[in-house]
């Protein structure tokens, strides 16, 4: 009698129940420490809010940033050449597509805000009376075409998404710049790029342009070559122990007298050689760890089957240690897209440099607020969404593991 | 499959490589004269990369036949000075020195619209004109001794007279120069406006502290937002700037003047003929504001009985073919950007913002001293 | 790679990899050094048909400009050399406190972004995901325009109880100046920290030896405090009143007395701190992640307090992970503070660009201040591989 209870009487083993007021028991008022704390936050957030909204509602003038949303994006870059810009952007929209439907199979929640951003752009475009709002819709339509090819066909277009993905930087740098002198594609000199597009222009610069550089100061400094070695070192670590800001000044004001009298280069330009010999060092050390990733075993096999040294590297070494410093590579990106900004210390008309020049028009003169916020969103999105998509990307595709 | 894609990347990256540095460094010949620099250093810098483009100076031929060649004017200015030179939405460019660009290109090329221009901060304007990059610097520029000796420079007649000045507060009570002993003055940096300062204030002993900021309107937005007890530019700056605050009439410009400030385009030393031109463009707007013709009845004024107006307006003479030019260039000024007053009164005058008293820059016969020499 | 030589028949020159080693070497070295001489050259001669050949003279010559802010004595009689002087002060004291301070909040980060509170878990995840993704530059600007200028004016000034003000004038802080005893006090004050120190070294022995380690740091601060405030009444006794608080107050157009810190120092300061925090703080999460499961659930269960968990367990082992990234950080700092320009505070690199511009030197300024940032990082990477190397021994 005593052993055998009615199950009726029996509490049934305690269930993990998620109700609202368990979880706020659990994550937010777990101890007297935590309810103050959580209380301190939820105040500090709520400020924070308040305070926002109503500067956005009561006081922000948006007229500095609306009127001038073409400076912002491209500077002065001619408007009869814009459909190069908006052809690459469709490209890059095609390719996006492609990568998606064929490395990642499903519609994720990022993917509809990617194409959701778009969609608002474009709406945000009509209430300001903007002719070329439809072309945000071009860039979804064809995110979506390229989505359903890549789902279609994986196995076809597997390789080109590949090559168009490496290619895509080069090509924008091609495709911006021009050739010949007149007619189609008619060369766009430097001094007309400005605004977003130079910004992102310089960091694709840098990272193109560092790359090879970056690959080959890192063989150096891993090589036997006491020389080699030497001058790798200090190259590298000469460039990482000064602020980018010194060799953007070096580059304007002393790169000319490098020179032989008669020979000149454009002062863009100059700020690309600054912003080149900054990331390649940067790319140096990371490639280098790209190569001490790389197992012993792999450089003994290659030596067992008789490869000499500059075959080993090149066609066993390198290809793995590129392959694992990709995800590293986005990150220097991001970096140096956020660097980029300097360039408007000595004068060019980046991003932060349009946005200064635009405060210094007697229309819009203190709405510094509502322009730093302005083009920091645009920073924020830019550099939040790359490392955002890389990670995303990396788990998925298993990028830099193997 | 991985390794004949690194090729291909490697490729094409070596193509990208060699176009940009065939286009990046385009050799140009010699600068003939390479002028001693102090205040900046000479960077040589012109317009390569873009192949289109003669560069601004070649040897052997003088600067006209190179611009002409080229079809249109580079001209260096500012782009952050109200009323003078600023950028526009739409990404052109306006302003009192913008329209002196603008008549330049009327008097050589017959069309004002054919100018290229090369926004310059204060460090750079110098090191571009030596080097070429631009012919000619129209940026509130100062004439002083050693910019035009020892910078290989050459000033032509002064468009705008002006004067460093201080603005305070008007309920700071501060009305003489001792009053700002322990102040905060707001000051650009690169200017001769930070020297001119340190100079008056040590030669009066009056102690203060500079607040130094590199941009135009970084430095008012301090002085605004309260940051300075003052804030000293030139004084159509700062009447410019002050137009434009919130409450102007709550500040007043300070009756003492730091310094002559006589601003006007500048040339390269070393091509005569290109100097004159610049010289006589300037000295155009002067004349025919002297003489009452203006951009409305200048079609009519050709005609005029005055033999004065008949040459500026190349009705009679060949005043342009001295020059090197055609023989209604002067017409093409006035017709197309304007006389001084004009100018000065699209930009500066009462219907602007700034509403600018002439002041000094009145032409001669109303007390003023803009001078023209005689067109003879 | 060692190669013998071979038995039968050496391998010709030019197919032996050490001679084509030494034989590449010499001729990427000769190649740099031709490449270099040319270089040279080019730019000694262009400075000389400038007719400002290469020479650092001119830092002897008057500088005629002011500095907004300086820790010694300057004005614009002084040479371009003690300008340089003001600048490179400037830099090492926001490096510094920017250093500190930036350690200090961005550990806090970075616990937070490991709190099991859910909101402040969320907050610091966004306070480090928002500042990671701005430029520094744009953020200083923002801070610098938006904050520090938009602050009360003088007239205004927000008071806290009269101990500090806070205006777009600066931010005034009441600070203790020395007065008549201080020549004696100070050598009390030295006497009492040294007995301090002591008290707190035999404390910490006696830990080692006992194996019960005492609060040998807080055993010090008290014995110092102590003997600090009994020997001021001796000194008062003895030369007079040591030390006075000296109150800011509104004297004509500013504030006097205290101590001052300008918005230009307070913009790139903050600018510098908030930024690198939050980069600090991504490098403690990683640290404090790196540390195994097992040793938390160690801790707790022989009975430590999650305090001490963090204090004796997690974070001695976490600092192994972290001292290598937040050299680099530290690095970051130093280097970002050149970007004080844009703020209007005068750093080494503000001073030497208005330099430039005044005396046209651009070379030689540039030359030295890279020279002043390469001596920065060298010297900050040495302590920092030294710590680095002491931490790991103790690890052992």
């Amino acid at each position: 009698m005593t052993s055998l209870t009615p199950a009726k009487d029996i509490l049934p083993p305690p269930t993990e129940r998620s109700t609202v007021l368990g979880w706020m028991k659990k994550n937010l008022f777990g101890s007297i420490g935590d309810t103050i704390l959580t209380f301190v936050a939820g105040g500090l957030l709520l400020w924070l809010i308040f305070a926002i909204v109503n500067w956005i509602l009561t006081k922000a003038q948006w007229a500095a940033v609306t009127d001038n949303l073409q400076l912002y994006m491209k500077g002065q870059y001619p408007a009869s050449e814009d459909w190069r810009l908006w052809l690459l952007m469709f490209l890059l929209a095609l390719i996006v597509g492609m990568a998606w439907g064929i490395f990642l199979k499903r519609a994720e929640a990022v993917g509809w805000v990617l194409l959701i951003i778009p969609v608002v752009l474009a709406v945000w475009l009509i209430t300001l009376h903007r002719e070329s709002w439809w072309r945000f819709l071009v860039v979804d339509i064809l995110a979506m075409l390229g989505y359903f090819l890549g789902k279609r066909y994986p196995k076809k277009l597997a390789r080109p998404t590949y090559i168009l993905l490496l290619l895509y930087m080069p090509l924008v740098i091609l495709v911006v710049r021009g050739f010949g002198e007149n007619g189609f594609m008619k060369l766009v000199g430097t001094n007309l790029w400005g605004g977003l597009l130079l910004s992102l222009l310089l960091a694709v610069f840098g990272i193109v342009f560092s790359f090879p550089i970056g690959v080959l100061l890192a063989l150096g400094r891993q090589s036997k070559m006491p020389a080699l070695k030497t001058l790798s070192v200090i190259y590298i670590e000469l460039i990482r122990g000064v602020p980018l800001i010194t060799l953007l000044f070096m580059g304007q004001l002393m790169l000319p007298f490098f020179l032989p009298a008669g020979i000149t280069i454009d002062r863009v330009i100059r700020a690309v050689v600054a912003i080149i010999m900054f990331a390649a060092a940067y790319m140096a050390e990371n490639v280098r760890g790209g190569l001490q990733s790389i197992p012993k075993g792999q450089y003994e096999a290659a030596d067992v089957i008789g490869l000499s040294g500059w075959q080993k590297m090149v066609f066993i070494i390198l290809p793995q240690a590129l392959r694992a410093v990709i995800p590293v590579l986005v990150g220097q990106f991001i970096g140096l897209f956020k660097d980029t900004s300097l360039v408007a210390l000595v004068g060019l008309l980046d991003l932060l440099g349009i946005a200064r020049g635009i405060l210094a028009n007697p229309s819009y003169i203190g709405r510094q607020l509502e322009v730093f916020a302005f083009i920091a969103m645009i920073y924020w999105v830019f550099s939040y969404g790359m490392s955002y998509a890389s990670g995303r990307l990396e788990t998925t595709l298993g990028v830099g593991e193997r | 499959m991985s390794r004949k894609l690194l090729v291909l990347f490697l490729v094409l990256l070596l193509a990208v490589m060699a176009l940009a540095a065939c286009g990046g460094a385009k050799e140009t010949a010699a600068p003939t004269e390479a002028a001693a620099v102090t205040s900046a250093p000479t960077a040589t810098e012109a317009t390569a990369a873009q192949p289109t483009e003669k560069p601004a100076m070649q040897e052997g031929e003088g600067m006209l036949a190179t611009v002409k060649a080229r079809g249109k004017i580079i001209c260096g200015v500012n782009q952050a000075v109200p009323g003078f030179g600023f950028l526009q939405s739409d990404g052109s460019f306006a302003g009192f020195d913008i329209d002196f660009c603008k008549a330049l290109a009327a008097a050589v090329f017959g069309d004002a619209t054919k100018v290229e221009y090369r926004p310059l901060n204060a460090k750079q304007r110098f090191t571009a004109l030596q080097a070429g990059e631009i012919d000619v610097l129209i940026r509130n520029t100062t004439w002083t001794l050693t910019r035009d000796t020892e910078l290989g420079a050459n000033f032509a007649p002064t468009t705008f007279y002006d004067g460093q000045g201080i603005t305070v507060r008007k309920d700071s009570g501060i009305k003489t120069l001792q009053d700002l002993q322990g102040a905060s003055i707001c000051v650009s940096s690169g200017t001769t406006t930070e020297l001119n300062l340190a100079d008056q204030m040590a030669a009066n002993g009056i102690e203060y502290t500079p607040v130094v900021f590199e941009t135009a309107d970084e430095t008012t937005g301090a002085y605004l937002d309260g940051r300075c007890d003052a804030y000293t530019t030139d004084k159509s700056g700062l009447v410019a700037r002050m137009s434009m605050f919130p409450h102007p009439e709550e500040h007043m410009i300070m009756d003492v003047t730091l310094s002559k400030e006589p601003l006007g385009p500048v040339v390269r030393q070393g091509d005569d003929q290109w100097f004159d031109i610049v010289k006589w463009m300037v000295f155009a707007t002067f004349q025919a504001e002297e003489s009452g013709v203006t951009s409305q009845n200048v079609d009519d004024m050709k005609n005029a009985d005055d033999p004065n107006v008949r040459k500026l307006l190349g009705t009679e003479g060949d005043m342009g073919a001295k020059l090197g030019l055609d023989n209604d260039w002067a017409y093409n000024i006035i017709k197309q950007v304007g006389n001084y007053a004009e100018i000065y009164n699209r930009n500066l005058g009462p219907d602007t913002v700034f509403n600018l008293a002439r002041g000094m820059n009145s032409s001669y016969v109303d007390g003023g001293l803009l001078y023209s020499p005689p067109f003879r | 790679m060692t190669f013998k030589k071979s038995d039968h028949g050496a391998v010709p020159f030019w197919r032996d990899e050490r001679y084509l080693q030494i034989i590449a070497q010499v001729v990427v070295v000769a190649a740099l050094l031709v490449l270099g001489y040319w270089l040279v050259h080019n730019l000694l001669t262009g400075l000389e048909a400038l007719g400002t050949p290469l020479s650092f003279k001119f830092l002897g010559l008057t500088s005629q400009f002011d500095i907004g802010e300086s820790m010694i004595e300057y004005s614009r009689n002084s040479t371009y050399t003690q300008a340089l002087l003001v600048g490179l002060l400037n830099t090492i004291k926001v490096s510094f406190l920017g250093i500190v301070f930036a350690t200090i909040f961005g550990i806090i980060v970075g616990i937070a972004r490991l709190s099991k509170n859910w909101l402040v878990n969320k907050l610091a995840t966004i306070y480090v995901e928002t500042l990671r993704n701005i430029p520094l530059l744009v953020f200083l600007i923002f801070l610098s325009t938006s904050v520090f200028h938009k602050l009360p004016r003088v007239k205004d000034a927000l008071s806290a109880w009269g101990w500090a003000f806070l205006t777009n004038r600066g931010i005034y802080i009441v600070w203790p100046q020395p007065s008549g005893g201080w020549d004696v006090y100070k050598w009390f004050l030295l006497g009492s920290f040294i007995i301090g120190f002591i008290v707190a070294a035999i404390k910490f022995r006696e830990g080692r030896r006992t194996g019960r380690m005492p609060l040998y740091w807080l055993w010090g601060f008290v014995v110092f405090a102590l003997l600090a405030a009994v020997s001021w009444f001796i000194a008062q006794f003895m030369a007079g009143q040591p030390m006075y608080l000296d109150f800011p107050s509104l004297q004509g157009r500013n504030f006097k007395g205290g101590k001052s810190l300008t918005p230009e120092f307070m913009a790139i300061f903050t600018g510098l701190v908030i930024y690198t925090s939050a980069f600090i703080a991504e490098v403690v999460r990683a640290g404090i992640q790196s540390v195994s499961k097992g040793q938390r659930e160690a801790a707790t269960a022989v009975g430590l307090s999650g305090f001490q968990t963090m204090r004796l367990v997690i974070f001695p082992q976490a600092m192994r992970v972290i001292i290598p990234p937040m050299t680099s950080q530290y690095l970051n700092l130093t280097k970002n503070s050149s970007l004080a320009i844009a703020v209007g505070y005068p750093d080494l690199f503000a001073v030497g660009s208005t330099i430039i511009n005044q005396a046209g030197r651009a070379v030689e300024i540039i030359l030295v201040t890279m020279g002043v940032y390469l001596t920065f990082s060298l010297l900050t990477a040495l302590f920092m591989n030294w710590y680095n190397k002491h931490t790991q021994l103790v690890e052992r």
